[in-house]
């Protein structure tokens, strides 16, 4: 297969006004009469529903919580990035564009992120207008802040719920279009399998959640946007509910999948506190422009933090990085923290953690100005751990976060399979191998606000879209397919619970496909993870039955999908002999421990076709060309 | 520690439903009630019993999934606190803790502690919002928003819609989380074209959902894990008052409430 990216040709400044001229347009009276369906109401899925809506299209929105509300975007804590140059500091669309080509460890696509950053100061427009209210100076303009990995101040927040704001906005432009009519919202509802026909993605078959019913959904073009597959790592920042089963389904009917070994491990989470643990709670990286990270100087230090003299601590971003200090990209702070832990100066009961003190910032600062910025997240903090971060250090250790590997897509947010599109997190994106704090709202409104609206117009006026009745044999069978998946999911009747293998599984991945990864360890997690998928689908237990509310039954198939992603995973991450961004190769790396890329060899996608259950997938690499941002070893000393 | 659970079980809307006392071992102080649930519903599954169904997504406060009753008190006894963030730790070794779903009429009951709370979705539907249709913007700092104002704002936008108010509340009133929204938009000048008129549709669709009536009694403030102010209820009748004063002939009619789930 070759990959065609639809890169427009000529200069980046004007390749997405080139290319929206170029695309044809659907007439008004027309839209109304070509169904979309989104699967996924975040800020992609939710802002998609919402704009497709508003220009008249007749659209269908799932979501599998009970709300459009809750998608897991809600949680994003930190901020959004746009090119605004408020402050005056510098920026540019060329500079978000610039930072976030080199934060990805060049393996993204400079086309699109140069577009990401072009849409930017839109989507700060829009967000305003909609009544997201963001942080102002008492002047009434809006406020900035510094994110991880940038100097300049180009971040967009509202308090530590920058992701919850923007999500009701994109939220009520949704509930706005209900009512309107245009879209129609259908929650509870999980999809389960996409309908293709004649090559082209055509519906999607669903189970509701609370009345265990099958149903068939077709439409003239089927958006995912259904977030990202942290998951698969059990413990993870991710919502519990989150998965990749759309995607993944979608991949199984010929959607490539690209770099799904590109994980991002956010360095400042709350540590694991024991077994029951369900989740990982992140502490938002704008901790870090007012906290600073360290450990004791000497190995397994007992002492309470406020007890170790400053000259036997060790702040070791600051020590290494003097340049960007504290506020080194994401994938840097959590390998470094790994590494010291790792050699035994971890902090904490368990030692896996390190301190991040705001106690120079509150002498600075005084205590109400931190308690300003970020209150919420010091009361979250000690909810769930008991110890007040104002008085004592918090302990915070790396945890899964994000994925920038997903279904491949090209310049229009196309996948390989025609009508098929993806957004946000769900697919590859523009993160290359790193992605940067307070940009995945950005490309998650991008691509649902202002890219989608315009390219899928572009599809439904060039194709031509024959009626599908429920009884085509590509429906049925897809129908009985995924019938058939849960009647065997409930029948096997064995002595383990899903939750059991998930942590397995997880814990795998982690130990071999996370923060430092090495060929032996892969290829080992390879045979482990097939030997406990087989074991799953002969011990597998699950209560109740299919017709109704049956919690069990519902994350039995995602971890099904979880477990033929994790293999896929690791095979990708055994295949890209380099180490990029997060994707950090133990044999690949520069003296001083720094990730080294092999741009000789893997300055590409890795997009992997599915051939069958067992079979090998099939590499096809999508090659990377750098114009604007010449590859280099990034360095943020 | 060891706890009892005292959870109220119903298979079905249909189900009358009663409690169901469950010993669970092991508890550790760290863990949340959801977690503690997910120890008992594993070790169900495991003795071939159907596990506890209860509502959940992100675990960290904000997705405003989960919720039940806890002692009689939405979301249990830590103020500004979510259930997922409720950790054992604030209760005694050998507790009995009761465990029942919201109730109100507005809610119904789906199973176990889970009910359904789509009323919600259909006031925000009703205007819960600004009418800016995306390209519509104008540049982002061309209107001045006092930091005051602002801070108002997203006071009030901090509402996760858990439901906990409407549950506290003695008549099931949905005003916090109806006036919250009125709020978070009526105060900021992209919001006040609308403002009449949002007030007004919203009240109409609170009405017809099956809410009962605001009591100032304020119980719904007291359980709201954001602590979103009774402010915004005086706000919401100031609006409607105002906005009836002025008698706008072109509102929309409310929505049925008993529109059938998809």
């Amino acid at each position: 297969m070759k990959l065609d990216a639809k890169i427009p040709s000529g200069p980046i400044e004007e390749a997405w006004s080139k290319a929206c001229f170029d695309m044809k347009l659907v007439n008004p009276a027309n839209k109304r009469k070509h169904s979309i369906i989104v699967v996924g109401s975040g800020l992609a899925g939710g802002s998609a529903a919402a704009s497709l809506g508003e220009l008249g299209y007749n659209v269908k929105c799932f979501c599998f919580q009970d709300t459009p509300r809750r998608a897991h975007s809600i949680a994003a804590q930190g901020g959004i990035n746009a090119a605004k140059n408020y402050p005056n500091d510098g920026e540019s669309v060329f500079r978000l564009f610039y930072d976030t080509v080199k934060g990805g460890d060049f393996r993204a696509r400079e086309a699109n992120v140069y577009r990401l950053a072009q849409n930017s100061t839109k989507i700060i427009d829009q967000c305003v207008a909609q009544g997201v209210p963001f942080a102002r100076e008492y002047g009434g303009s809006l406020a900035n802040r510094s994110f991880g990995g940038a100097q300049v101040s180009r971040t967009f927040y509202a308090r530590g719920q920058t992701g919850q704001q923007l999500l009701l906005g994109a939220y009520q432009a949704l509930e706005r279009q209900i009512r309107a009519g245009t879209v129609k919202m259908i929650a509870k509802t999980e999809m389960l399998d996409l309908i293709v026909i004649d090559g082209q993605a055509r519906g999607i078959v669903t189970r509701h959640l609370v009345t265990g019913k099958y149903s068939i959904h077709i439409a003239d073009a089927v958006i995912l946007a259904t977030g990202g597959y942290g998951n698969v790592f059990y413990l993870s920042t991710n919502a519990k509910g989150s998965n990749a089963s759309a995607i993944w389904r979608a991949h199984k009917r010929g959607a490539l999948f690209a770099n799904p070994c590109f994980t991002q491990i956010h360095p400042t989470c709350i540590p694991v506190s024991g077994d029951y643990q369900s989740k990982l709670t992140l502490m938002s990286e704008s901790l870090r422009n007012d906290g600073r990270i360290w450990v004791p100087k000497k190995k397994g230090d007992a002492r309470p933090p406020n007890q170790i003299p400053e000259d036997e601590r060790d702040y070791y971003l600051e020590r290494r990085y003097p340049s960007f200090g504290n506020l080194v990209p994401r994938d840097v702070a959590s390998r470094n923290a790994k590494t010291l832990c790792d050699e035994g100066y971890g902090v904490g009961k368990s030692g896996l953690g390190v301190y991040l003190d705001f106690s120079e910032s509150i002498n600075r600062l005084g205590e109400k100005v931190i308690r300003e910025r970020y209150g919420n997240l010091f009361d979250m903090y000690q909810r769930i751990t008991d110890e007040d971060p104002y008085k004592v250090p918090m302990r915070i250790f790396p945890a899964v976060h994000y994925v920038m590997g997903g279904l491949w897509v090209d310049y229009e947010l196309q996948s390989t399979i025609p009508g098929l599109f993806v957004l946000g997190e769900a697919n590859f994106s523009d993160h290359g191998a790193n992605r940067l704090g307070a940009s995945a709202l950005m490309q998650g409104l991008s691509d649902g606000y202002f890219i989608i609206p315009n390219t899928i117009g572009n599809y439904l006026a060039t194709h031509k879209f024959a009626k599908v009745e429920d009884s085509h044999p590509a429906v049925q069978q897809a129908v009985t397919e995924v019938k058939s998946r849960i009647d065997t999911l409930l029948s096997i009747k064995g002595k383990r619970t899903v939750d059991s293998f998930h942590r397995e599984l997880g814990k795998i991945l982690w130990d071999y496909c996370g923060m430092a990864r090495t060929a032996e360890g892969l290829t080992l997690a390879i045979q482990k993870i097939r030997t406990l998928r087989e074991e799953y689908w002969k011990n597998v237990t699950v209560p109740g039955s299919g017709d109704d509310l049956n919690e069990s039954l519902e994350k039995a198939g995602r971890v099904a999908d979880f477990f033929e992603l994790a293999e896929l995973m690791c095979i990708d991450a055994l295949h890209r002999n380099e180490s990029c961004g997060g994707h950090f190769r133990e044999e690949y790396q520069t003296p001083d421990g720094e990730a080294q890329r092999d741009d000789e060899h893997f300055s590409y996608v890795a997009a992997w076709g599915y051939t069958g259950p067992g079979a090998a997938p099939e590499l096809t690499k999508e090659p990377l060309e750098f114009h604007y941002v010449h590859p280099s070893q990034r360095s943020y000393k | 520690m060891k706890v009892t659970l005292k959870i109220w079980r119903q298979k079905n809307s249909s189900d009358k439903g009663q409690f169901v006392k469950y010993p669970v071992d092991n508890v550790d102080a760290e863990m949340s009630i959801l977690e503690c649930l997910d120890v008992l519903n594993e070790s169900l599954i495991l003795r071939g019993e159907i596990p506890v169904a209860f509502e959940h997504d992100c675990r960290e406060g904000i997705c405003g999934s989960c919720g039940f009753v806890i002692n009689g008190i939405p979301h249990g006894p830590e103020r500004a606190t979510t259930a997922c963030q409720l950790t054992m730790r604030h209760f005694k070794d050998g507790e009995e803790i009761t465990l029942e779903p919201w109730r109100a009429k507005a809610f119904p009951p789906v199973k176990d502690l889970v009910v359904n709370r789509r009323a919600l979705d259909h006031i925000i539907e009703a205007g819960g919002y600004i009418s800016v249709a995306t390209g519509q913007a104008p540049e982002a700092n061309g209107i001045p928003v006092g930091k005051v104002i602002a801070d108002q704002s997203m006071d009030a936008a901090a509402c996760i819609g858990c439901g906990a108010c409407v549950a506290a509340c003695p008549n099931a009133a949905a005003a916090l989380f109806t006036g919250a929204k009125i709020t978070h938009l009526g105060v900021l000048p992209q919001g006040e074209p609308e403002r009449d008129r949002r007030a007004l549709a919203m009240v109409a669709q609170m009405n017809v959902e099956g809410f009962g009536n605001c009591g100032n009694i304020g119980e719904c403030s007291a359980a709201c894990p954001k602590e979103i102010s009774l402010d915004v209820i005086a706000r919401m009748n100031q609006d409607y008052l105002c906005g009836s004063i002025k008698r706008r002939d072109d509102l929309p009619t409310p929505i049925s409430p008993d529109l059938a789930e998809a």
